[in-house]
């Protein structure tokens, strides 16, 4: 009986190795250490303002989110004509701003504190590579004012584009294509970047200063 | 016309080193951005000092 028992059980674990769902499952649970995905208790080293730059720019991101879901249910029209969609236009500009100066000094600290020891590569670049996704975002949105700014704006843009060879691929003076960019692609991208810049910042923990010990 | 010439003459004022132009506004957007960065690095963080333990309460 014991036989049979351990012999159903060496089966049962064959198929659960089969099984795509108990692979991504496990998979998932052994992404972020045991008690790391939200940690109440943080490394002394962290009680410093410079570490605080990294949640302030993901707090901008937020109000970034939800600002420009609401302009995305008001319209164009309602963001120029109405005071509250000039309200919540400039909720959604201010956001930016606060998102990319919160962002650059949070780079500036992880720079210089070389955020790329301790097996840290992949926090670095996919940082990296959101902050440059940012500028798309942001300059899609720029050209998603429907005014006279974003005319101006996509006409300078193409030259500068059409000069460095990649005015090919998508075209700066067709507002759907850079509203939907603006609106679908380049949030969704974004998105997932900063998804696994968190997932990876919580699976391999805080960057110590450099003359402190890891712990 | 003026009201054109007024739109340009109000664009901002820039500051000119041969290939760096850079406007003002955004120089001292940048500097505000160094003072923080700097601050942030000398002020000490609130009830920093008291925590001896190797981990400390977020």
């Amino acid at each position: 009986m014991t036989a049979r028992t351990t012999d159903t059980t060496t089966t049962g674990r064959a198929a659960d190795e089969r099984n795509w769902t108990v692979r991504l499952r496990t998979r998932l649970e052994h992404t972020v250490p045991p008690g790391q995905a939200l940690p109440d208790r943080q490394p002394v080293y962290v009680a410093s303002w410079i570490y605080v730059f990294g949640v302030l720019t993901l707090a901008a991101f937020l109000v970034i989110l939800a600002s420009g879901g609401i302009l995305a249910i008001g319209g164009a029209q309602w963001w120029h004509t109405s005071g509250t969609g000039h309200f919540v236009n400039s909720l959604h500009l201010w956001s930016v701003e606060l998102f990319f100066a919160f962002m650059v000094i949070h780079l500036w600290g992880k720079f210089w504190m070389a955020a790329w020891r301790g097996r840290r590569a992949l926090t670095w670049i996919t940082g990296a590579v959101a902050f440059l996704g940012s500028i798309g975002t942001a300059f899609t949105g720029y050209l998603t004012q429907s005014n006279f700014d974003s005319q101006w704006i996509a006409g300078q843009a193409k030259d500068g584009l059409n000069a460095v060879g990649i005015g090919a691929y998508f075209n700066v003076l067709n507002p759907g294509q850079m509203l939907l960019w603006h609106v679908a692609l380049l949030p969704f991208v974004l998105g997932v970047l900063v998804v696994a810049h968190i997932v990876l910042v919580r699976r391999h923990g805080v960057v110590p200063p450099i003359d402190a010990t890891e712990e | 016309m003026g009201a054109l010439n007024l739109t340009a003459d109000s664009a901002g004022s820039y500051l000119d080193w041969g290939v760096i132009q850079i406007s003002i506004t955004n120089l001292l957007i940048i500097a505000g951005m160094v003072v923080l960065f700097v601050l942030a690095i000398l002020l000490p963080f609130p009830h920093a000092q008291g925590d001896e333990a190797g981990e400390k309460d977020s």
